[in-house]
C-alpha cells in the first residue's frame, strides 16, 4: 500500500519540479514610538531535483498584502452649484495594503485566467461583489481607491522589483509606509513560466504594535472610561502646569 | 522627529504638531475660542482620520481651554455666575443636538448639511461682527464714546439675576436660550462652540469683550471634557498621543495669547476675530464650489 502511495507522489512530482525555498530579513515588525515605516527584503531560492526546463525562464511575483476590511468609495457632483456625495459603492474587501513584485512586466509574467485563479494583481486583490442597480459604471469605483491607494503608496506595483539570477535564487525589497495597520501581512511567492504559475508559497509577516503603543491601544478598546478620564487628567495637569510656569516667572 | 499614533496609526511629524497646537492655543487665549474649527481641518489635512481628528480635538480644547481660563481667573475676567448659567444651556442644547444629529445621519448627507451650518453661521457671525467693530473704531477714532448698553426688550423679562462681574442684571433666559442654541449647534458640528458664544455673549447679552473671552473659555471646558469622555468610551477614537503632542504647544499658546488679548482694545480684538470667522467660511465655501481634485473619496467600513 506504502509502496503505491509514494509511487504516486513521485509521479505527482513533476508538477511541483520547482520549489521556493524563502527567507525573509525579518518575519516580524514591531510598530513603536518612532516608526517610520520599515523595509522587508524578501529573498529565495528555487530548488529543483531535475535540470532546468528549456524554454521560457522562470519569472517570479511576490505579493504583500495587509488586512482587508470592507470600505464604502463615494462619489461626488455638482447640484445646485455646489459638490455634493450623490453615490456610494461598498467595497467588500480591500487590502489596507498591498504590493506586488515581480521580475517582468507583470502582463509577460502571468496570463489572466491565473492572475484569476490567484488573485495576483491589484485590481484582482479586491473584492466588490457587487454594487446597488442604482449605480452605473461600477468599476471606475475600484479604480478610484486604486488610484487614491496607490498615491499614498498603500497600493504599489513594483514591476521588474524581483532581481532573479541564473533562474534559481531570488530577492525584492518591499517598503512598508509609515502609515501602517496593524494586523497579518500574507506574503505570496508565486513562480511562473509562460504565464503559468508553476510553484506558490505563502508565508506572513506579523505586524505589531509594542511596548506604550501596544498599552496605550488595548487601554483604549479595554478600559475605554479609565483611557478617558486620563486623557482628561493629562490635559488639565498640562493646562495647569502651563499657567503655573507663566506665574512663576512672571511672564 | 516622526512619532507613530497608537490609535490614528499613522506616523507623523511631531514638531508640526507642537507647532500647530501653539498657533492654535494663541488664537484660544486670544479670543475666547476653543480653536476646534480651526485645527479639525488641519489634522485632516495631514492625513489623521476624521473620527480620530474631532475626538483628539476635543481633548486638546480641554487643556488650552483650562490653560487660559486660569490666566483670566488671575485677572478676573471670569464670569463664574454667567459661565454656570450659559453651561446648563449648553448641556440641555448638546444633548438635544445628538439626537438632531443622529436623526440627520440616517437621513444620509450629514457631512454636507455640517458644512453648509459651518459657511452660513461663520459667514453671518463673522460678517456682522466685522461691520459693527469697523464702525466702533470708526466711532472711537472720532472721539465719540461707544454706547453699549442698551435697554430693550431683553430687559423686561422675569427671574432677573446679578451679573457682577459682567455689570449686568438681566433675566436668566437670554443666556439659557443662548446656551442652548449653541449647544445644539456644537454637537452637530462637532465643536466647542466659542465661535458662536462669544459672539452672542457680546451682541445678544451685551457682555463686556473683556469678561466674555474668560467666560466662553469656562464653558468650553466642561462641554469638550463631556465631548471627549463621550468619544473615548463610544467611538474610541481619542489618540492620546496626538493630544499630547497638541495640548504641549496649546497650553502655552493659550497663555501667550491670553496677554496679547489682554493688551489689545475691544474692537481690535473682536475685528480680529471676525476676520478668522470668515477666512475660515470663505475656505469650506470654496471648497464646496470647486471641483475636488478627485471626485471620489474613501471611508473605511461599509454600512
Amino acid at each position: 500500500m506504502l509502496r503505491y502511495i509514494i509511487a504516486f507522489i513521485m509521479l505527482a512530482l513533476p508538477a511541483v519540479a520547482e520549489e521556493v525555498v524563502l527567507g525573509l530579513s525579518k518575519d516580524e515588525v514591531a510598530i513603536t514610538t518612532s516608526f517610520d515605516g520599515s523595509d522587508v527584503l524578501i529573498f529565495g531560492a528555487v530548488k529543483r531535483e531535475a535540470p532546468i526546463p528549456d524554454g521560457d525562464p522562470l519569472e517570479v511575483i511576490i505579493t504583500v498584502s495587509g488586512p482587508s476590511e470592507s470600505v464604502t468609495v463615494r462619489r461626488k457632483e455638482k447640484r445646485f452649484g455646489i459638490w455634493v456625495n450623490i453615490d456610494a459603492v461598498e467595497i467588500d474587501e480591500a487590502p489596507s495594503f498591498y504590493a506586488v513584485a515581480t521580475s517582468a512586466p507583470l502582463r509577460d509574467v502571468l496570463n489572466d485566467v491565473e492572475d484569476l485563479r490567484y488573485k495576483i494583481s491589484v485590481p484582482r486583490a479586491i473584492r466588490s461583489v457587487g454594487a446597488p442597480m442604482a449605480v452605473q459604471d461600477a468599476a471606475a469605483f475600484t479604480q478610484a481607491i486604486i488610484r487614491i491607494r496607490t498615491k499614498s503608496d498603500a497600493y504599489q506595483l513594483l514591476e521588474n522589483g524581483v532581481s532573479v539570477d541564473a533562474q534559481t535564487l531570488f530577492q525584492t525589497s518591499i517598503q512598508l509606509p509609515a502609515a501602517l495597520t496593524e494586523g497579518e501581512y500574507k506574503t505570496r511567492i508565486f513562480l511562473t513560466r509562460s504565464g503559468k504559475v508553476i510553484s506558490d508559497y505563502e508565508t506572513s509577516i506579523d505586524v505589531r504594535k509594542i511596548g506604550l503603543e501596544r498599552w496605550l491601544f488595548t487601554m483604549s478598546r479595554e478600559s475605554s472610561l479609565l483611557y478617558g478620564l486620563m486623557s482628561l487628567a493629562i490635559a488639565i495637569a498640562a493646562g495647569w502646569g502651563a499657567s503655573a510656569i507663566f506665574r512663576v516667572f512672571r511672564l | 522627529m516622526q512619532i507613530y499614533l497608537p490609535i490614528a496609526e499613522i506616523s507623523v511629524n511631531a514638531f508640526l504638531l507642537l507647532g500647530l497646537g501653539g498657533i492654535v492655543g494663541i488664537l484660544s487665549g486670544m479670543f475666547g475660542v476653543g480653536g476646534g474649527f480651526l485645527m479639525t481641518p488641519l489634522l485632516f489635512f495631514i492625513g489623521i482620520p476624521p473620527a480620530v481628528a474631532v475626538a483628539t480635538e476635543a481633548n486638546q480644547i480641554v487643556a488650552s481651554s483650562f490653560s487660559g481660563v486660569l490666566a483670566h481667573f488671575k485677572r478676573k475676567t471670569v464670569d463664574l455666575r454667567m459661565g454656570t448659567v450659559l453651561l446648563i444651556g449648553g448641556l440641555v442644547g448638546a444633548a438635544l443636538g445628538v439626537v438632531v444629529f443622529n436623526y440627520l445621519k440616517a437621513q444620509g448627507q450629514v457631512d454636507l448639511l455640517v458644512k453648509l451650518c459651518y459657511v452660513i453661521f461663520l459667514g453671518v457671525i463673522g460678517g456682522l461682527m466685522f461691520i459693527e467693530s469697523l464702525n466702533a473704531i470708526r466711532k472711537t477714532s472720532k472721539g465719540t464714546v461707544p454706547k453699549r448698553k442698551k435697554h430693550n426688550w431683553i430687559h423686561g423679562l422675569p427671574f432677573k439675576m446679578r451679573f457682577r462681574v459682567s455689570g449686568l442684571y438681566i433675566s436668566v433666559i437670554p443666556p439659557i436660550i443662548v446656551g442652548v442654541l449653541v449647544g445644539i449647534l456644537a454637537a452637530i458640528m462637532g465643536v466647542g462652540g466659542g465661535f458662536i458664544m462669544v459672539p452672542a455673549m457680546i451682541y445678544l447679552l451685551g457682555m463686556p469683550t473683556k469678561v466674555v473671552v474668560g467666560t466662553s473659555l469656562f464653558q468650553i471646558i466642561f462641554v469638550t471634557a463631556f465631548t471627549t469622555m463621550l468619544h473615548a468610551t463610544t467611538n474610541f477614537t481619542v489618540d492620546i498621543v496626538l493630544a499630547v503632542l497638541l495640548l504641549v504647544g496649546g497650553v502655552f499658546g493659550a497663555q501667550i495669547g491670553t496677554r496679547i488679548g489682554v493688551k489689545m482694545k475691544a474692537e481690535q480684538l473682536r475685528i480680529l476675530l471676525a476676520i478668522m470667522v470668515l477666512a475660515v467660511c470663505g475656505k469650506l465655501a470654496f471648497d464646496l464650489l470647486v471641483m475636488p481634485s478627485d471626485v471620489f473619496s474613501i471611508a473605511a467600513g461599509g454600512h
